[in-house]
């Protein structure tokens, strides 16, 4: 368990002043071509995000929710429109070039965790940094602080079908976060878990936030939403609202 | 810099994975590692047999000697049209002589020595003992010039004894150890189809010619004993030594130029006689041996292609059952080359496993082959072990690329929502 932050009346969290430009999205459209039928998952879609925000990207399925998540991730390439990710242009980019953004840029974590089953949680944290070319005594360092950070210190040597739901979805926010990303990307990731261990990541995301990291959390669920400062409802592939909520859940 | 570490750290880490993908699925991996293992074992022991064959070959073609000539009546290959042949006139013992004198007389001859040769099978007793299918030849003093085959014991005739015609023999390893199981043979003797023979010497052992012929089963006398016991009236072959082998086509020119003189041929002429060389054999021989490797390599070439179709299959079976891990590991940047690397690595790592397992097997049989059958031509070195090994890796290529090029080409988002 991470104990809780120290309050900060200095700065009070929602006048939190943002940061420079990480994403910026200029009327993306996606199309998906189903068999004879053109999907039009994005219609033309205009989102920036700052430095040190905390967005919820929320919709029904089918809003294209999904399509704009993987955008956002780089795992995916616009139709048309412009994205630029901390300056670069990204939606023209190759293969290789996105997989190297995603490893620096982009920490994910997934609604099933996606963790390697035969790997220990310290293997699991150190894959980006192999991925990116970092020697192995530094490696396995960042990996243990990482898991330190979020409170697995003692569980590094363990493989995934030895730690609990919550624990496994402990070590993929480590694995997000050991590559220092600009953006932490969530789909869903209280999804898989019971309320009470989901209260629990939420509040650890809560805490990466309050030491300053950018997350985006793709949820459909109202609590979850409410733990960001930023909502961003997303309607039949367009942007329906995009609000500041005023005062973040008490936890 | 980096790159080359970042690359280092994929291989490493790929290496990891087959390792742990090959524990995990311990039956699948053994099952598709056996195709290899039968495939290795059937290539490398072919390769075996091939090699000690060639090395029988190369063998016996050098008893022949790679500077000698022979001067007979008959080609030893292609003599259809044999009405040509047979009204030659036979070769006598006293055209070595001639030959001998011509060359003397030559500035600059490049021509040694000639030698007559006649033979013919035979059987030996002494005592009690008898051994048949033995091959006694007669020649002159001047053989010991051609031939450089060791003596256990004793010598050859001189040129007194030679010309002397005195019956004298130099016998053959086996001869002799048939023969004298237990003590020495020299001064004793032997009956050559009842002509009595003194030993002054034994041969060391030569081996066989091609699985023919044994040149440890023959006797050596002077020619004039030989003729004497046999008769030459169907004629000698003449050996004839070069003095530089690297010199052999001018040499066999002169040869020729003096022959037709010792034949006392007009010219316009065509020869009366055949200069046979140990390139004749080779060449006869080359095409039959090509053929033989060149089946046997792609008869057991196919267990190794079943093999490889067998790592293929599980290559792609991996891959499918991995979709999600490849989508995951492309998410958190893994690029193409990374994945291509680590499939391709798990497909390489079955069969470096399966290469080593097989080379193994095979060297057992081998040891056991040769342990049963000394005589058996098979030979196993470290270059055969290189070739099982890379035998093996370039399967695992081979078999592995597409199947992991599949995985590499994958989009990331198909590949995360896969179940």
């Amino acid at each position: 368990m991470i104990p809780p932050p120290p309050p900060d009346p200095a700065t009070p969290r929602t006048l939190r002043p943002h940061g420079p430009l990480v994403i910026d999205i200029r009327n993306v459209t996606k199309l998906y071509h189903m068999g004879d039928e053109t999907v039009h998952a994005l219609r033309g879609v205009t989102l920036q995000v700052h430095r040190n925000e905390y967005l919820a990207i929320m919709g029904p399925s089918g809003s294209g929710k999904s399509t704009l998540m993987n955008m956002l991730g780089c795992l995916d390439t616009p139709t048309s429109g412009h994205y630029e990710f901390n300056g670069k242009d990204v939606s023209s980019m190759e293969d290789d070039e996105l997989a190297a953004i995603r490893n620096r840029e982009i920490g994910f974590v997934f609604q099933t965790f996606n963790l390697l089953p035969r790997s220990t949680s310290l293997h699991n944290v150190e894959l980006p940094l192999i991925y990116a070319g970092v020697p192995p005594n530094e490696r396995r360092e960042r990996a243990r602080q990482a898991l330190d950070h979020v409170g697995l210190g003692d569980r590094m040597l363990h493989k995934p079908n030895e730690l609990s739901g919550g624990q496994r979805q402990r070590v993929a926010v480590a694995r997000a976060l050991v590559n220092h990303p600009s953006i932490i990307l969530a789909d869903e990731p209280t999804g898989n878990l019971d309320s009470k261990t989901g209260e629990e990541i939420m509040y650890l995301f809560d805490t990466l936030y309050e030491q300053g990291n950018t997350i985006i959390v793709v949820t459909h669920e109202e609590d979850i939403a409410r733990h960001a400062r930023r909502a961003v409802r997303l309607r039949d592939g367009l942007i329906e609202s995009d609000r500041v909520t005023v005062e973040p859940a008490a936890v | 810099m980096n790159a080359l570490a970042r690359l280092f750290y994929e291989l490493t880490e790929s290496f990891r994975i087959a390792w742990a993908q090959i524990r995990a699925n311990k039956t699948r991996s053994m099952l598709t590692a056996l195709g290899v293992i039968i495939g290795i074992v059937a290539v490398t022991l072919m390769y075996a047999a091939i090699s000690g064959i060639d090395r029988g070959f190369q063998n016996s073609l050098s008893m022949l000697g790679n500077d000698v000539f022979y001067v007979d009546k008959w080609p030893w290959f292609g003599a259809e049209d044999w009405w040509n042949y047979i009204n030659r006139p036979a070769i006598e013992v006293r055209d070595a002589e001639r030959l001998n004198r011509i060359v003397e007389d030559t500035p600059k001859s490049l021509l040694d020595v000639a030698v007559p040769r006649a033979g013919r099978g035979c059987s030996v007793k002494f005592g009690d003992g008898r051994v048949d299918g033995i091959f006694a030849f007669g020649t002159t003093a001047e053989y010991a010039r051609i031939s450089n085959v060791d003596f256990v014991e004793g010598r050859l005739f001189n040129e007194i004894e030679d010309n002397g015609a005195r019956a004298v023999c130099v016998l053959g390893f086996d001869v002799a150890e048939a023969l004298f199981p237990h003590r020495s043979p020299l001064g004793e003797t032997v009956t050559v189809d009842g002509h009595p023979c003194i030993v002054i010497g034994v041969y060391a052992k030569q081996g066989e010619f091609l699985g023919l012929f044994s040149f440890d089963n023959q006797l050596v006398m002077p020619i004039g004993a030989f003729s004497k016991m046999f008769g030459t009236r169907r004629g000698v072959e003449l050996q004839v030594k070069v003095k530089d082998q690297t010199q052999m086509g001018a040499a066999k020119d002169e040869l020729i130029g003096a022959m037709r003189r010792v034949r006392g041929q007009l010219p316009g002429e065509r020869d009366n006689f055949t200069v046979n060389e140990q390139q004749a054999f080779k060449a006869q021989l080359d095409p039959v041996k090509f053929s033989i490797f060149a089946a046997g390599l792609i008869v057991t070439s196919m267990s190794l292609i079943v093999g490889a179709i067998g790592i293929m299959n599980i290559t792609f079976v991996s891959v499918k059952e991995r979709t999600k891990e490849i989508g995951s590991r492309k998410a958190i940047g893994a690029r193409r080359r990374t994945i291509l690397l680590q499939f391709l690595i798990e497909a390489v790592s079955i069969c470096i496993i399966g290469g080593i397992i097989g080379i193994g097997v095979a060297y057992a049989v081998f040891l056991g082959v040769r342990y049963q059958m000394p005589s058996f031509p098979a030979e196993f070195s470290v270059v055969l072990v290189l070739i099982g090994m890379t035998a093996s890796v370039l399967t695992g290529v081979l078999s592995g690329f597409i199947p992991a090029w599949g995985a590499s080409r994958l989009d990331p988002v198909v590949a995360l929502r896969y179940e």
